[in-house]
């Protein structure tokens, strides 16, 4: 099976702190791989394990974000490929799928496609599911479960997780699929993986390199910016605290909630 | 180019009248009508109901291929009747399926999206989307670029539900499926409902548990207590990564995104990534044994002691007061 992995270079929100607002994280602080995407890559190499071929992992970003790609070999991918251009900054959901998927087609034929279900910082649920629009591939969102998969006859089976219960979908491949963190265990590379991953070549396409002009991507190819980003609004909750002993408290507060008619 | 707002109707799930709601709102500062696209396999009802929800009118694809929800055919129809109309503004929920359908035709009609948005407002006869992004750690404006229509699906339990009124009438028109069965790549082979369960993201009471609980069995006296509310069952993340509970009940960053009017935290300290899926509930409670835990600082009401004294007893005071 021939599978690529999109991954992405995420601000750390763990490092969120009375010291580090959003903001400041946002311009500043320290870079992981999405949450979402380890559960991608471990997905992609359990298929690999299972069926034989080999997990390509792309991202795109600023050239930093090779740490990421780094940490995705480390884990066993087989090859890793960095988009980065300054002439994708600013980039859309739409504009960055547009390189993604004209990279994906630079890579040449594929059976999957696997992305986290969204990223923590634009948090859009959109890239990965206009990836599969624009390479007219099927979509698979939120999977929870493969439950079956035949390379051979081009077919696979998921579970989605959906509002209404896990819905259970057969699709035929090439497709792209987001998963959801309940798929996997991702693994824990090794030191001596991660020494092997470090001194791996990881090749960097520009935008010219994927057949784009600079009008298709970045903000110039964006139809979609932020215009302005705040913190969001402090709560005013002054909290009071119920004394007494666990029936007293429990009755004091029963007393409030139905005061203020929240129930 | 018309001023017409379309939204997609999605079927069982309240979020599609909250979105015809807040697009009534739209429609009428651009001073457009309101179009309902109503997809689905016997769904004139539907039709009714959104004109009775505040649609004008409705264009109706009715069809064996739509019976279940399934992004390919649904896209195809819903880019294929943007590109006829030509509305300036589609709307859809951001419920799963709306977040996936709503990127899929962004991308097929190479429009401008704004996901799981909070608040739309019309300026200079645009769209203007207000959004949390960074996980709710930041609040971002959208700015639309001239592609029409633009594009936004709208937060669950963000706008209220609008008043049902059944006198309205509006012109019903039927449109063909585009795709047929054999052009579909997907196909659904069931449901397997959470059955008995409040699901989390409907629920207006939840009531969740952490670290505190201690262990799978644990999470029995937190479940009386959602019980006996009528609420749903939370979790941490920390919860369900120890195997206590299962990943449909965690809340936050890497789970789900809630905004209940009431969230009660038995045993949860309130990590940025938990408080990141919460702390937008209209009003929160907080148990913990730890007087230092962050979750104080976003409850309104704290009681600081042993969570398997305190739950059991607000069960039953609430079942006592509630008569549940």
């Amino acid at each position: 099976m021939k599978i690529i992995v999109l991954i992405k270079q995420v601000p750390d929100t763990a490092q969120l702190s009375a010291n580090m607002n959003g903001l400041q994280l946002m311009a500043s602080g320290p870079r992981i791989i999405n949450p979402w995407d380890e559960y991608a890559i471990e997905e992609g190499l359990k298929l690999r394990e299972a069926h034989g071929g080999s997990v390509t992992l792309l991202c795109l970003g600023t050239p930093d974000a090779v740490e990421t790609l780094k940490r995705g070999l480390a884990m066993g991918a087989d090859e890793a490929v960095l988009i980065s251009d300054p002439q994708l900054a600013g980039g859309d959901s739409l504009a960055t799928a547009r390189a993604l998927a004209a990279a994906i087609e630079k890579i040449g034929a594929y059976d999957l496609v696997i992305a986290g279900r969204s990223s923590i910082d634009g948090g859009n649920f959109a890239t990965a599911v206009q990836v599969a629009a624009l390479l007219a591939a099927a979509q698979l969102s939120y999977v929870a479960a493969i439950k079956a998969i035949d390379p051979a006859a081009k077919t696979i089976t998921v579970e989605r997780l959906m509002e209404a219960g896990r819905e259970t979908v057969s699709s035929k491949l090439p497709a792209v699929m987001t998963v959801v963190k309940e798929i996997n265990e991702p693994r824990y590379p090794s030191f001596m993986q991660i020494r092997k991953a470090a001194k791996k070549d990881v090749p960097v396409w520009s935008v010219a390199d994927l057949g784009l002009d600079a009008g298709q991507v970045g903000a110039a190819g964006s139809q979609v910016k932020w215009s302005q980003i705040d913190l969001p609004p402090t709560r005013e909750a002054q909290v009071e605290i119920l004394e007494g002993t666990a029936e007293e408290s429990a009755k004091a507060l029963v007393d409030r909630l139905l005061a203020e008619k929240i129930i | 180019m018309s001023n017409n707002v379309f939204v997609w109707i999605e079927q069982n799930d309240p979020i599609a009248w909250e979105t015809l709601g807040a697009a009534r709102g739209v429609a009428d500062q651009l001073g457009g009508q309101l179009v309902a696209l109503v997809l689905g396999e016997n769904v004139a009802n539907l039709a009714t109901e959104a004109i009775g929800y505040g649609a004008d009118r409705a264009l109706v694809a009715d069809d064996a291929t739509l019976g279940p929800y399934r992004l390919e055919p649904y896209a195809a129809i819903i880019t294929q009747l943007a590109q006829a109309h030509q509305p300036a503004v589609l709307l859809m929920g951001a419920s799963s399926a709306g977040l996936e359908l709503s990127a899929y035709v962004a991308a097929k009609l190479g429009v401008g999206l704004a996901p799981d948005c909070t608040e739309l407002t019309v300026e200079d006869g645009g769209l203007v989307a207000t959004r949390p992004v960074l996980v709710g750690n930041l609040v971002a404006k959208i700015a639309f670029g001239d592609a029409r229509p633009q594009m936004a699906t709208i937060r669950r339990r963000v706008y209220p539900m609008p008043t049902a009124d059944s006198s309205r009438s509006g012109e019903t028109t039927g449109v063909a499926a585009v795709l047929s069965e054999s052009d579909i790549p997907t196909k659904v082979e069931g449901v397997a409902a959470s059955s008995g369960q409040v699901s989390l993201t409907d629920a207006t009471i939840i009531v969740s548990g952490g670290r505190g609980v201690g262990g799978p069995e644990g999470f029995a006296p937190v479940q009386a207590l959602a019980d006996a509310l009528g609420g749903a069952l939370g979790a941490s993340r920390v919860a369900v990564d120890s195997g206590w509970i299962p990943y449909a009940h965690q809340v936050g960053q890497t789970g789900k995104t809630v905004q209940p009017d009431l969230y009660i935290a038995c045993g949860i300290s309130g990590a940025i990534q938990h408080l990141a899926g919460m702390k937008t509930s209209k009003v929160i409670v907080a148990i913990n044994k730890d007087p230092d835990a962050p979750i104080f600082k976003f409850a309104r009401y704290g009681i600081v002691g042993d969570l398997f004294e305190v739950v059991p007893a607000l069960t039953k005071e609430f079942k006592a007061r509630l008569g549940t």
